[in-house]
Parts: structure tokens; sequence; C-alpha cells
């Protein structure tokens, strides 16, 4: 079963991020390789990525004139998508595992979700 | 391609996959180490798939992959101990002449693939790298992970097989069951995976369900089978595959049972299907496997689903209730009984047999998407039209699957309409 586990951030999440020394953002930076290399050597691993700051998001609209891109609502939101993980796992209890290995569970800002499969499913 | 070569093409995939696990069993055998063994019949495998459909397959496949794939341990193996000046080792490598293996090694190596240290993923590569001599690409679209994915997946469990310090042999006959039954499960569990969608990207899609009954097969002809199950997982494998062409329409959309055209179904499969499982029943003791198989040939040998022998599906729901007990297996039986007595019958049993799973904090059954589409199912039948559409739009919220999704959604939208 594939999971894609969203990791988010909120302004007490990232105030305590931000009052970390480099040494300390660097550990955690550690930390969440280290669960990289364990998801890749055991296969689990699909991909990961962490999303560039919010600022950089751009809003896409298309209507009969065409696509327009503009900045915004973003600044508004106060829980922000902050990087993923794609899993490929045995059991949905497996995904809530790694899932609860981020220090953002602890500010309850992980979402696990159950990835649709596209085959053809049975005759029942 | 044109069609002279892409039979030639399909021919060498074949006798390559057919030779595979044999050929990795004499090696195995000759060399002891598993896991460098598989690696050079990887590459074996690998060559031969790119020198065979031009050359032609060779007289015997297996003598063929078992002198390529020696030359390269034993290269690997020279290099390995020039490293570590040991030349002594390699020079008693030279091949002897292949033996012949002997279907227990075959049977061996099956079971060596479901190691209990491996997990079900791992399991699952393993197998098909292994025993299906599918390459790592194959199986990675098979799959339907990165090709990295199940290359991490083989190594590890490769590593995890020699840290336990298992050695090649027959598992002790205590042991042999339990990994019998395993491997059964995981066959099962490639075959089910393989339910391929015939639209878009699907298409590139490595038939999983082919090589699982390919597989199953295999192990059917490796030994006697003493519990029938792994006749009646044939038997099953068959008698499920024999309505795939039916299963979906051209755009890729589910057909359920009911409205499959059934002279899409297979025949040839049916009868051997019908065949095994008959012949089962009557020798071995009962299994959840074989009666699975029975429930999927009394489908398959009804002309429609009002022909279907019900009360017959019943019964047999009933016995595997009491031998591998489970929601799934709950709620084919209520569809049965919905089917003797009614649906309103069916829709009684769906809320006694929910009551029983809160009781007993069974959450799978009241949660599962297929709960709701049969609640769904006999709302419909029983013409309470609202209600059905609010449960198929419920069964399609839950659903995993896209295609079964679109479905369920399709028909709570056609509900909904009729007023």
């Amino acid at each position: 079963m594939k999971y894609f586990i969203q990791i988010y951030s909120n302004p007490s999440s990232r105030q305590a991020w931000e009052s970390f020394s480099a040494e300390e953002q660097a550990s955690g930076y550690e930390y969440y390789q280290r669960i990289s290399d364990e998801l890749a050597a055991s296969g689990e691993l699909i991909a990961d990525e962490a999303l560039a700051d919010v600022s950089l998001a751009k809003h896409v609209t298309r209507t009969a004139d065409g696509v327009t891109v503009g900045d915004g609502p973003f600044a508004e939101t106060k829980e922000l998508l902050a990087g993923f993980y794609l899993v490929d796992c045995e059991s949905e209890a497996r995904a809530i595992q790694i899932a609860g290995r981020f220090p953002e569970a602890e500010y309850g800002l992980i979402e696990v979700r159950p990835v649709l499969e596209m085959s053809g499913g049975s005759d029942l | 391609m044109n069609h002279a070569s892409k039979d030639a093409a399909t021919d060498a995939v074949r006798a390559l996959r057919d030779a595979a696990p044999s050929a990795l069993a004499v090696l195995v055998r000759r060399y002891g180490d598993f896991a460098a063994c598989e690696d050079a019949m990887q590459e074996a495998l690998l060559a031969a798939s790119a020198q065979w459909p031009a050359d032609g397959v060779p007289d015997s496949p297996r003598a063929w992959l078992v002198r390529v794939a020696s030359r390269r341990y034993i290269d690997e193996v020279r290099s390995d101990a020039a490293r570590r000046r040991r030349e002594s080792v390699a020079a008693e490598l030279e091949p002897p002449p292949v033996p012949v293996p002997s279907r227990d090694d075959t049977l061996a190596l099956f079971l060596l693939c479901c190691h209990p240290a491996l997990s079900r993923p791992a399991q699952v590569a393993l197998t098909l790298r292994a025993v299906g001599g599918l390459t790592t690409a194959e199986i990675a679209r098979g799959l339907l992970v990165p090709e990295a994915t199940v290359a991490q997946r083989i190594s590890r469990a490769k590593a995890r097989i020699r840290a336990s310090g298992e050695r090649f042999r027959m598992p002790r006959a205590d042991e042999a069951d339990a990994r019998l039954a395993a491997l059964r499960d995981v066959l099962y569990l490639i075959f089910t995976e393989g339910h391929t969608a015939t639209s878009g990207e699907a298409l590139a899609r490595v038939d999983l369900s082919t090589e699982a009954i390919r597989l199953a097969r295999q192990l059917h002809a490796a030994g006697p089978d003493p519990s029938g199950e792994t006749t009646g997982l044939l038997a099953l494998m068959l008698l499920t595959d024999a309505r795939r062409a039916a299963r979906t329409d051209a755009t890729g959309a589910i057909v359920p049972l009911d409205e499959q055209d059934r002279t899409l179904w297979d025949r040839a499969s049916i009868d051997e299907g019908v065949a095994l499982v008959t012949q089962v029943l009557d020798r071995a003791p009962i299994g959840p496997y074989q009666v699975q198989a029975a429930i999927a040939a009394v489908h398959d040998e009804a002309a429609s689903t009002a022909d279907t022998d019900w009360l017959e599906i019943l019964t047999l729901y009933k016995l595997l209730g009491h031998l591998a007990p489970g929601p799934m297996v709950a709620l084919g039986r209520i569809v049965a009984l919905a089917m003797v007595e009614g649906p309103e019958a069916g829709l009684s049993a769906l809320d006694l047999e929910e009551m029983r799973a809160d009781v007993e904090a069974d959450a799978p059954l009241t949660e599962h998407h297929r709960t709701w589409a049969v609640r769904a199912h006999l709302l419909e039948r029983a013409g309470r039209t609202d209600a059905a559409s609010l449960a198929f739009a419920e069964a399609a919220r839950r659903t995993l699957n896209g295609p079964e999704q679109r479905y369920l959604a399709a028909k709570a939208e056609s509900l909904r309409s009729i007023h």
C-alpha cells in the first residue's frame, strides 16, 4: 500500500524551529535524513521532498481568458505544507509508525493518506 | 516489432522464466551463497533476454543459464579473491557439468523466498525475481513502484536471509507447513496485485496475474500437496482469471459480476479450474483456498446471475466462515443470503453482523467500503433508492481503488436522478 505522509508547519512549530541554534537545526535536518535513509534501505521510500518557502508559491487560475498567476492567498494560511514522504509499506499501521517519528507529530501536524490504486478491482 | 519477432521475444521470455528457478537452484546447490548466486543469475537472465530473441532459444535453456551465471559468479568471486589475495578459492571454482536439479530444489528455493524474517513486500519481490525470473525493472513495472525501491527490497531481503544463517535446504517438516502457507499467501497477493486495468499507462504494466498463475503451477508441480491448498489456490486463480476479459470495459471501468458478458469468460481456464477443485475436494482435508475456488466455480459454471446456485454458494460461505472467519467472508455470506431469501433478509443479516462487529470492536467491517457497497446494492434491489444512493456515495468515499470509486460514484449519481 502506498501512503502519502504530509508534514505541515504552523506558527508554533515554526517558532520552535526558529528558536533552535544552528547546530540544533543541523541535527534536526540529520534526523530527517536518517529517516529517509532507513526508508530507502528498507525499500519503502518512493519519494521525499521538502518544499520551498510559501512566499515562492504561485496561485494558478484558469479562466476563459487564459491562465492567470497570483501570489495569494497563502499568506493568511496558518498551516502550511512543509514537505512530504511517499512510502510504499505493508500496512497503514506501519505508515502511522513512520509518521509518528517526525517531530511535527508533537504538534499534531502530520497527515497520513492512502493513495488510490488504479487496478481493475475484484468481482465482489 | 513485426509478428515473427514479437513471437520470438515472447517465446524467449517464456523459456527463460521457466528455466530460471531450476537454474538458480543448481547454482545455489553448487556454490552455497544464495545472495551472490541470485545476483549472477539476474545478470544471466538479462543477457538471455538480450540474446535469445535474436539468436533463438538454446536447446537447453537451463544449461545455458547455469553456464553463463556460473561464469559471472566465478568472475565475481575471482575479483573479490584478487582483492583479498586469496586466489586459492577461485581455483576450486571451475564449473563441473550441469547436474539435473531435483524438484525438491525448486521447492526449497520457493520456500527460501518466504523466509519468516522477511516482510511481505520483500517476500513478493524476492519470489518474483528468484523464482519468477523477472528482472528488477519488470517487477517495478508490475508493482508500480520505482525500480530503486524494488532493488533495495531485494538486496535487503538477501542480506536478512544471509544474516539469519539459513542454509539452502528444505526446511524441516514442522517449518515447511508454515512456510508453504506463507508462500501461498504471497502468490495470491501477487495474483490480486495484477488485476490489471486495460487503459492508458497501465498497458505497460507487467502482468502479475499471469506470473502468479505460472508460479502456482510450478509450485503445484513441485511436489505432493497433502493439505490440498496449493491445488485450491491454483484453481481459485484460474477460475478468477477466467473472468478477466469481462471484468473491465473498453475504458477500464469496472463491470460487476451480474452485468458481465459471460461469453467473454475463458472456457479453458474454467474447465481446468473446475477439474482441479473437484479432484482436490475429493482427496484432501477441506481448506480456505479450496472453498474459495469452489465458490468461484459455482459462479463460473452459471449462465447468468439468475441461474447461479446461490444456495450452494451460501452453504460454501458458511463453511468458509468456520475455516477462515473474517469480515469479507461475512459479506459474501450476506450477499448469497440476499440472493436466496431476498434483499430485506440480506439487510437484516447485515444489520446483525454490524451490531456484532460493533460489540466485538471489529472495526474493519463497519468501516470497509465493501460493507457500504453491499448495503447499497441490497437497498437498490429493495427499491429504497434514496438510501441506496447515499450508501453508494459513502462506499465511493471510502474505497482506495480509482476505477471502483468511479463505478460507485456513478451508481450513486444514477440513483439520485430517479425521482
